[in-house]
């Protein structure tokens, strides 16, 4: 249970995936327009990410590093997340209209978003597992990370656009408005969730 | 003569993958913390770059139209396993400052974004010309952030020291909020300069 909540916490708040690791950063711009979409994309990251996590883990423990094609990770890792978002397209695309509107162009941009392969290659890392104090990440904390990663990227997402709809109407200078307000908006989250790199477990 | 000076322009300046386009931002983010991280990221990226827009405009005509998208990250990917192995055996030091952004480089929408705009609709050779010339503006726009961040961060420029950062330093360049400001900052500038270029063109033109 204490490594689950030590996963929670990092892979929510201390290594954020967005503002942190720097992982999902075109979703986190273009889509974070209105809290609506926002709150919807956030949602379908973490469900792949957590799918991704529970797909891609046992696939290069049990088939890939037996039979020595480790080299094949990446290759392997994106089919299946592609197939992954595929899926939930129709999904989605059938059961929620609405959602699958609002979201438009970035659902099959999921497959390219790199915090869904990034996760995928952050719970076979050594190193992940070592800065949670475990030898091996094993499945369920694998597919926890996965989870609590997307959750994080639902946060942010959705700080972001709250703080966007707000800035909407301001007046800029013509040369900050789009990204460049966006990217000093996004300094403002990066900056709060700083914060939590000070503690220590 | 004139079609090579539209695309190097276009790829270095006013379609620039990183600072016009706003592309392949997670990279650009996370390694610019230091000059040479940004070059070695950069030459990665252009060597893929250059490889797929070269295969995929091969391949324009064998590819069939619905199922570009998986080809093309196949492609992607093929060539993305060819640096990672190269880079691990020889360079592995730069491989392990690199870390999972690597791997990443698979999910760079500027590749993608090469390969469905220009390679699926244009010879190989300008292609090639493409890759080249948008990865050398990722390059640059990665090299010079990086070097604005690890001289205000850590008083050093491609970790060859210029003053003493126990003097003088601002840590918070080298954080990620850092990343995002000077990025911010960055694109705006690059924007108002590209404008005023773009003016002057204008102005030319008419005359």
């Amino acid at each position: 249970m204490g490594t689950l909540l030590l996963i929670a916490l990092t892979a929510t708040f201390i290594n954020n995936f967005v503002v942190v690791q720097f992982l999902g950063i075109c979703p986190f711009l273009g889509v974070s327009k209105d809290t609506k979409s926002a709150f919807g994309m956030g949602v379908a990251v973490t469900f792949i990410m957590t799918l991704t996590c529970l797909i891609t883990y046992p696939i290069y423990t049990s088939i890939l590093v037996p039979l020595g094609l480790e080299y094949l990770e990446i290759i392997v890792f994106i089919f299946v997340i592609a197939s992954l978002v595929q899926m939930i397209e129709s999904v989605l695309k059938k059961f929620s209209p609405t959602l699958y509107n609002s979201m438009g162009i970035y659902l099959p941009l999921i497959t390219t978003n790199c915090a869904v392969l990034g996760v995928a290659e952050l719970v076979i890392d050594v190193g992940t597992a070592e800065a949670l104090g475990l030898a091996s990440m094993g499945l369920l904390n694998s597919v926890a990370y996965g989870f609590f990663g997307g959750i994080g990227f639902l946060i942010s997402i959705v700080i972001m656009s709250g703080l966007r709809e707000k800035l909407k109407n301001a007046p800029f200078n013509k040369h900050l408005k789009g990204f460049p307000i966006a990217m000093i908006t996004a300094t403002f989250i990066a900056m709060a969730f700083y914060v939590f790199s000070m503690i220590s477990l | 003569m004139g079609k090579l000076k539209k695309i190097a322009s276009d790829g270095l300046i006013f379609s620039n993958p990183t600072l016009r386009l706003v592309l392949g931002t997670c990279p650009t983010l996370a390694l610019t913390t230091a000059a040479s991280n940004g070059i070695g990221m950069g030459l990665a990226v252009t060597f893929v770059l250059i490889c797929s827009n070269v295969l995929i405009s091969l391949l324009k005509n064998v590819i069939p139209n619905t199922v570009r998208i998986p080809a093309f990250i196949l492609i992607i990917a093929t060539f993305v396993t060819v640096v990672k192995l190269v880079m691990d055996k020889f360079l592995p030091d730069l491989y392990s400052s690199l870390g999972v952004y690597l791997p990443l480089i698979v999910v760079n929408c500027i590749i993608l974004g090469r390969a469905e705009s220009f390679a699926f609709k244009n010879p190989v050779f300008d292609s090639a010309l493409d890759g080249l010339f948008m990865g050398l503006g990722f390059t640059g726009a990665m090299t010079l952030m990086g070097a604005v961040r690890e001289i205000l961060s850590n008083g050093s420029i491609f970790d060859i020291s210029i003053w003493n950062a126990n003097s003088f330093s601002i840590g918070f360049f080298g954080s990620s909020a850092g990343a995002f400001l000077t990025y911010g900052l960055f694109i705006a500038i690059f924007n108002y300069v590209v404008n005023k270029i773009q003016k002057k063109l204008a102005k030319k033109e008419a005359k």
